[in-house]
Order: structure tokens, then C-alpha cells, then sequence
């Protein structure tokens, strides 16, 4: 079952299209990356499955259901804006959020406890907001965030603003929560960590959706005939070989290794046919076809959007 | 609880706590007790210490009228600086002599006191004299200075006593007019207005008080949840109606509290104020110079009934306002000139990003609101003038303006219009307030204008 579905999801603002047209599918259990320049209408997109703001047109499905007020308790959000009653008790504060997602009082101060514990603030309870770090306030609103336990968890940029540590125990904390059967979207423009935890994307720009599906997919299907090989043996034969149907890329000559990237200009060219050629010169210890960074994938994609939007 | 009513009480036990609520309500009641205690207490401190006048009189016709109270006494020392040999009275040495003495004071009368009596009374005293001594000894000679004047002109004109005092007697009559109202059945109603007055002119003022305070609050909150980007976070809990109508009524809730909280405490320290400071107290000691100056003027003395009299037509007074429907319609104005209001301060509140930004949309706020007090101040002498007739009839206006109006009493159906009139309008600025709020609260960094502001209303959810 797909945890959410929008269809043809449409949202005008007095003098610009937010959301044009934007359908995407988030399959239950999967961390699902949005992405997408800065302006795109990622954040638009987050307030309509949280019920901030309507669509024009189009439809939200929440596990099926048509989207109604109730989906909000099934909904963790943390937005990229966020913050906290600064005069207010940090306990009191959680308290008083959770209860407003539905929670009772004394189911949240029983899981509060858990996670005061798990991370090791309890002295914190009774501490003004103010008090308290930058990085201190996002874990508190980490914590306030899954509480209810939601089945669907939406996090805007939730790294920004994180140092290295903290970074890591989020990240682990979000992988956790998608194996204990919760579906996360989340919405950064950290390329690596999207590499990192997500199964899906979707790639928003200038209000349309340009691309989505399975990372793993996407990233084979914007792979060129690009090769990473580690090599031992006669680099110079290889390289006066390897001409015209060929190119070499960023090697790296060692004493007895070389590593090379070889790109395959022919397509009739199969990669077993490069490894022949090889294989009269030397040992190939390693041969693996190379897929671009998502970071190459989403400039490349944004560029060329942008230039036919032009 | 219904998440309504957790954000009620999120925005009611926040500012209950607070030290700045405490403090005013606590200070609130002190305040206005002293403001009524305080005249009463500080007239039997003035009184309380014994002091000794000597007195110069160069007429030596004023001396003998110059009456001994409980606190003072006048000694006459005349005789003791009259200079013998130039007929003149040595004032220097007994002002010098003063200082030494056990006399607190020394009244001097001068030789043309009774031709040109302003300003030539001298009363030399090495401390502030307070004003009790003062108006005593200035009654004292200026009722003698009346009957001095009086006989001469009983002897030119060859009149008694007798008839002097008939004259008199004629002429002092104080005239009062008496209101009275005669209702639809045609039956005759005493009414005093002086109350009226004040009842209107107060509850009128505290209306305007009460909704710029609270409805200020409301906006300080509004700014406080964007700046602290909390809003975003909440509205995904619950609708942003539902945040904006929490903070109105809590904070609502809070300004009732305060309210009944100062009348009560107000109550009780006026109560135990007078049963501590003023335990002796007594009609008489109020007010003393009243009391001698009426038997210094009349020797039969019917003082004590007239007081009772006076007395009980101030009671009448008070009384004759229907204090049951002051109080229901100050509530009723109060909650509906608010929850106006109220609706207005949130949009300002969700438009801007700080509250420097205010400005430009606080004056159609403030303008009908001041423009409310200052018509409240006509309607309380022509309060059924058309004045005050529409201005209590417009919605902006009616909490404060029908006010004043309504302890003399207003007639039902203006009552009736009034009120209707303010609910419309109250339901139709907080859906209106609603529609803007739940742009404005997601809304950073932009240079609002009213143009912008007719935008976001028509925007679709």
C-alpha cells in the first residue's frame, strides 16, 4: 500500500503557480527524498499533506483514504522553520504540542520519559527554552515530532542547523523509525545524506515534478557507459588500445595499480568487450559501472529543465 | 480536552503566571483602595497633633472668634508685643520668640484686616501648616468679618437681627433640581444624573481600557508564535482558526479574571482599611471643618439631621442606578467590544514579522476607539442626543459610547440594536480576521500593505 499519493496536485498564488499539475507516490515503509532547488514548492507541497494549506486542484490520499482532518494525529511534521515557546518549560512545552496532536496527558508524559531518557536530557524538564542551544531545541523538536507515533513522518531540511554527531544520532533515529514500520518524507538539499537513507525521490522544479522513483533506478538510468577500474599491468599498451571507441578518465598511476575511469563512446560496445581488451595487458581487480551522485543527477536534471522552460 | 480548549488554557495559565499580571493585580486594588481610603486617613493624621497658636490681632476684634478644636488651641498674645511708647505691635520679636516656644504657629491680623482682609491674615510657622489649620482660621474670620458687616448694615438700615437672619436664610437657599423620568406607563421616576455620570464616564473608561490592553496582548502573542516559528509546527496540529480564537478567548479569560479579581480585592481592602485606619470613624470626624463652620453659622444647630439627610440622599443617589443592568451590559460590551477588536489585533499581529511594524495598521484600531471616548465625554451630559444616540448604535463605538449611556437609562430597542449590531459584526471580523490570520502566520519577510492584506483574504483554503 502507498502511504501517501497526490494527484494532480495544483496550487495558485496570487501571482504564481506554486504547484503545477504534481502527482507522487510514496510507497508505505520508504524513505522518500523531495527534492528540489530552493523556490520549487517543496515547502508547498509539505503544508498541503499536512492540511496548512489546500490545493487548488487535485487530490491527497493518506493509506487510502481521501485526506481528512483526522490524518494530522498520523502526521509527524518538522518543519524547516521551527521553532519553540522560548518562555516556556521544555516539559511543559512537549506536553502541551503532543496533547495538541491528539495524544492524552498521560500517555505523553509517559513516552516524553522514554525519550528524555534515550537521550539523556531529563534535567532539561524544567529548563526555559531560552536556555537551551540551538542543537538542544532541535532535539527537543525531534522528540515532540515522533511522539504520537506516526505512520507518516515529514521532515523539511531536518540536518540544517545539526553538528556531525547529532547529525549521525538523526539519521539513525529516522532509519530506526522506517523499520519500525513508519514512512518518511523528507525534504533536504544535502545530496549525500539523501544517497545515504532514501529508497525514493522526487525531484521538484519551477513547480513541476521532473523526476521520481526509486533512487537505485534513477541513478542507473542517468548512468553513462562509464566504467571504474582498478587495473595491474601494462598501462601504457592499454592506453595506446584503448582509442578511438574508448576514453580514459581521472586515472591514478600507482607503482603497480593504476585506477582509471573508462568511458564507453561506442554503443555497441558491451562492457565484457572492454574487459577482453583488458585482460591482454594485465589483472583487473576491481570493474565496477559507475552511477552518477545525486548531486550530479539533480544539476544535471535542473539545468536541463530550465533550459527548456526557457 | 478538546484542542480548542488546550490552547485556552496554554494562553490563560501563561499569562496567569506571569510576574507582570501578578504585580498589576495586585497593585491595581492597592491603588484604588488608597484612592478611596487615603483622603479620609490623611484628614485624621492632619488632625491628630495638638497645637498651640499664638495670635497678634491689631483689630482685636477678630481674636474672640477664633474657636479651640480638639487640636488647636488660640492664645492671645496681643497684650505681650504691643509697643507702648510707637502704638505699634513688635511682630519681628514674636516671630523670633516662636522659635523657642512650645506654640507651633503665630497668627497676625493686621490693623486693615477688616477693610482689605485678602491677603493681609498672616500665619507664621516654622513647619508647613497643613490646610484643616488653614480653613478653620479662615472660616473663623470670615464669618466674623460677615457679621461685623452684617450689623453695620442691620444698623443703617434699621433692621433686627432677627430679619438679617431671614434675609439670610432666603438667600442661601440652596436650589437643587430634581429629575425625574416618567416611563412608558406614565409613572414619575427620580433619577440623579451626577452618578449617572460617574457611573457611565467610569465603566465607559475601562471598556477603552480594557480592550486596547488585552486586545495588544493578543497581537504581542500573534508576533511571538511567527517570530518563533512555533506557528508552523502548531498549524499542523490543529486549524488556524481554532490557534486565533484559543488566544482571543484565553486571553480573554485572563482579563475577566483580572477584572474580578480587582473589584474583589478592591472590596475587601477598602472594607478592612476602614475597619483598621478608620476605627473610630464617624461622619463628623470625617469632615470637621464642615461641621464647625455649620455651627459657628447657625447657633440652633440642626447639623446631625441635615448630615442624615444629606446622607441619605446620596444613598438614594447611588442606589437609583440600576446597578444589575450596568454591570450585565459592561460585561456584555466588554466581551463583544473585545472579541472586536480582539479579531482586528490578531490580523495586525499575523500581517507583521515584529512589532515595530505595527504602526501603520494600529491607527484604524485606535482611531474609532478614541473617537469612542471622546464621544462618551458629550454623551455623558446629552446622553440621549444623536450624538450619542449613533455613535451608541455603531458597532466600533457602541462598547463605549452605549456605556455612558445606559446608567440613565436607554430604551430597549436602541439596547436591542446596539447589541445585535456589535454581535454581527464581532462574528463577521473574527471570520474575516480568520481568513487573513491563516495567510499572514505563514507569511515571512514581506512588506505588508493593505492591498496585500484584501489578497490574502481571498485566497482559497
Amino acid at each position: 500500500m502507498n502511504a501517501l499519493v497526490a494527484e494532480n496536485v495544483e496550487k495558485k498564488f496570487a501571482n504564481h503557480l506554486a504547484l503545477d499539475d504534481v502527482s507522487i507516490t510514496v510507497p508505505e515503509g520508504s524513505v522518500y527524498g523531495l527534492l528540489g532547488p530552493n523556490g520549487a514548492g517543496k515547502t508547498t507541497l509539505i503544508r498541503i499533506i499536512n492540511q496548512i494549506t489546500a490545493p487548488d486542484k487535485g487530490q491527497v490520499f493518506i493509506y487510502g483514504e481521501k485526506m481528512q482532518s483526522k490524518h494530522v494525529e498520523n502526521i509527524g511534521y518538522l518543519p524547516e522553520e521551527r521553532g519553540l515557546y522560548k518562555k516556556m518549560k521544555v516539559g511543559e512545552q512537549a506536553l502541551y504540542l503532543c496533547q495538541l496532536k491528539g495524544l492524552s496527558k498521560a500517555e505523553t508524559l509517559k513516552r516524553l520519559k522514554y525519550w528524555f531518557e534515550k537521550f539523556e536530557i531529563q534535567s532539561w524538564w524544567d529548563k526555559k527554552v531560552e536556555e537551551l542551544s540551538k542543537g538542544m531545541q532541535q532535539k527537543v523538536q525531534f522528540i515532540i515530532t515522533v511522539l504520537h507515533k506516526p505512520k507518516l513522518l515529514i521532515f523539511d531540511e531536518p540536518f540544517s542547523g545539526f553538528d556531525p554527531i547529532n547529525t549521525k544520532m538523526l539519521k539513525d533515529e529516522i532509519l530506526n523509525l522506517r523499520n519500525e514500520g513508519a514512512t518518511i518524507i523528507f525534504s533536504t538539499h544535502n545530496m549525500a545524506s539523501v544517497e545515504e537513507i532514501c529508497d525514493h525521490i522526487a525531484l521538484i522544479n519551477k513547480s513541476r515534478k521532473i523526476l521520481e522513483g526509486p533512487i537505485n533506478e534513477i541513478r542507473n538510468n542517468y548512468a553513462s557507459d562509464i566504467y571504474e577500474i582498478t587495473f595491474e599491468g601494462y598501462f601504457n599498451k592499454l592506453e595506446s588500445t584503448l582509442t578511438s571507441d574508448y576514453k580514459i578518465l581521472d586515472v591514478v598511476e600507482n607503482s603497480q595499480k593504476s585506477t582509471m575511469k573508462v568511458e564507453v563512446l561506442n554503443k555497441n560496445i558491451k562492457s565484457n568487450d572492454l574487459i577482453t581488451i583488458m585482460t591482454q595487458y594485465g589483472n583487473i581487480s576491481s570493474f565496477q559501472k559507475h552511477l552518477p551522485s545525486m548531486n550530479d543527477i539533480f544539476i544535471k536534471v535542473v539545468e536541463e529543465t530550465n533550459t527548456l522552460i526557457k | 480536552m478538546s484542542k480548542i480548549g488546550l490552547i485556552i488554557k496554554r494562553e490563560y495559565t501563561t499569562r496567569v503566571k506571569k510576574k507582570s499580571f501578578i504585580v498589576m493585580t495586585i497593585l491595581g486594588p492597592i491603588l484604588f483602595a488608597s484612592l478611596m481610603i487615603l483622603p479620609a486617613v490623611l484628614m485624621q493624621l492632619e488632625d491628630d497633633e495638638f497645637k498651640r497658636i499664638a495670635v497678634i490681632d491689631e483689630t482685636g476684634v477678630f481674636v474672640n472668634s477664633l474657636t479651640n478644636t480638639e487640636y488647636i488651641e488660640f492664645y492671645d498674645f496681643s497684650g505681650r508685643y504691643f509697643d507702648q511708647k510707637t502704638f505699634t505691635y513688635d511682630v519681628t520679636k514674636a516671630t523670633d520668640d516662636l522659635k523657642d516656644s512650645d506654640y507651633y504657629a503665630l497668627l497676625y491680623i493686621p490693623k486693615n484686616a477688616v477693610n482689605n482682609i485678602k491677603g493681609s491674615v498672616i500665619l507664621y510657622s516654622y513647619t508647613q501648616p497643613n490646610v484643616g489649620i488653614k480653613m478653620h482660621i479662615a472660616h473663623n474670620i470670615e464669618n466674623k468679618l460677615k457679621n461685623i458687616k452684617f450689623q453695620v448694615t442691620a444698623d443703617d438700615l434699621q433692621i433686627t437681627q432677627e430679619q438679617i437672619d431671614e434675609i439670610l436664610s432666603v438667600a442661601n437657599s440652596e436650589i437643587q433640581v430634581v429629575t425625574n423620568i416618567i416611563d412608558e406607563k406614565g409613572e414619575f421616576k427620580e433619577t440623579h444624573s451626577e452618578v449617572a455620570m460617574i457611573v457611565g464616564y467610569v465603566s465607559g473608561f475601562l471598556i477603552y481600557m480594557f480592550v486596547l490592553m488585552y486586545g495588544t496582548q493578543v497581537m504581542r502573542g500573534v508576533i511571538e508564535e511567527k517570530t518563533n516559528r512555533i506557528v508552523e509546527v502548531i498549524v499542523s496540529s490543529v486549524k488556524p482558526f481554532q490557534l486565533m480564537m484559543g488566544k482571543i478567548v484565553g486571553v480573554a479569560l485572563v482579563g475577566i479574571t483580572q477584572f474580578a479579581l480587582w473589584v474583589l480585592l478592591t472590596i475587601g481592602l477598602v472594607s478592612a482599611g476602614q475597619a483598621i485606619v478608620l476605627k473610630d470613624y464617624d461622619a463628623s470626624k470625617l469632615n470637621p471643618t464642615v461641621m464647625e463652620m455649620g455651627s459657628e453659622l447657625d447657633a440652633t444647630s440642626v447639623v446631625p439631621d441635615e448630615k442624615a439627610m444629606e446622607f441619605e440622599e446620596i444613598f438614594q443617589a447611588v442606589y437609583s442606578v440600576n446597578y444589575f443592568a450596568v454591570i450585565a451590559c459592561f460585561l456584555f460590551y466588554f466581551i463583544g467590544g473585545y472579541l472586536l477588536y480582539g479579531a482586528m489585533f490578531a490580523i495586525v499581529g499575523s500581517a507583521v514579522d515584529n512589532e515595530a511594524d505595527t504602526q501603520q495598521f494600529m491607527l484604524p484600531i485606535t482611531l474609532p476607539m478614541v473617537l469612542g471616548l471622546f464621544v462618551m465625554l458629550t454623551a455623558m451630559q446629552n446622553p440621549n442626543g444623536s450624538l450619542a444616540y449613533w455613535f451608541s448604535i455603531i458597532p466600533f463605538t457602541s462598547p463605549i459610547v452605549m456605556m455612558a449611556r445606559i446608567p440613565y437609562g436607554v430604551p430597549y430597542i436602541d439596547l436591542f440594536i446596539s447589541m445585535a449590531l456589535l454581535v454581527i459584526t464581532f462574528v463577521f471580523t473574527t471570520w474575516f480576521a480568520g481568513k487573513i490570520y491563516r495567510v499572514g502566520i505563514l507569511m515571512y519577510g514581506k512588506k505588508v500593505n493593505y492591498k496585500e492584506l484584501w489578497k490574502w483574504f481571498r485566497y482559497k483554503n
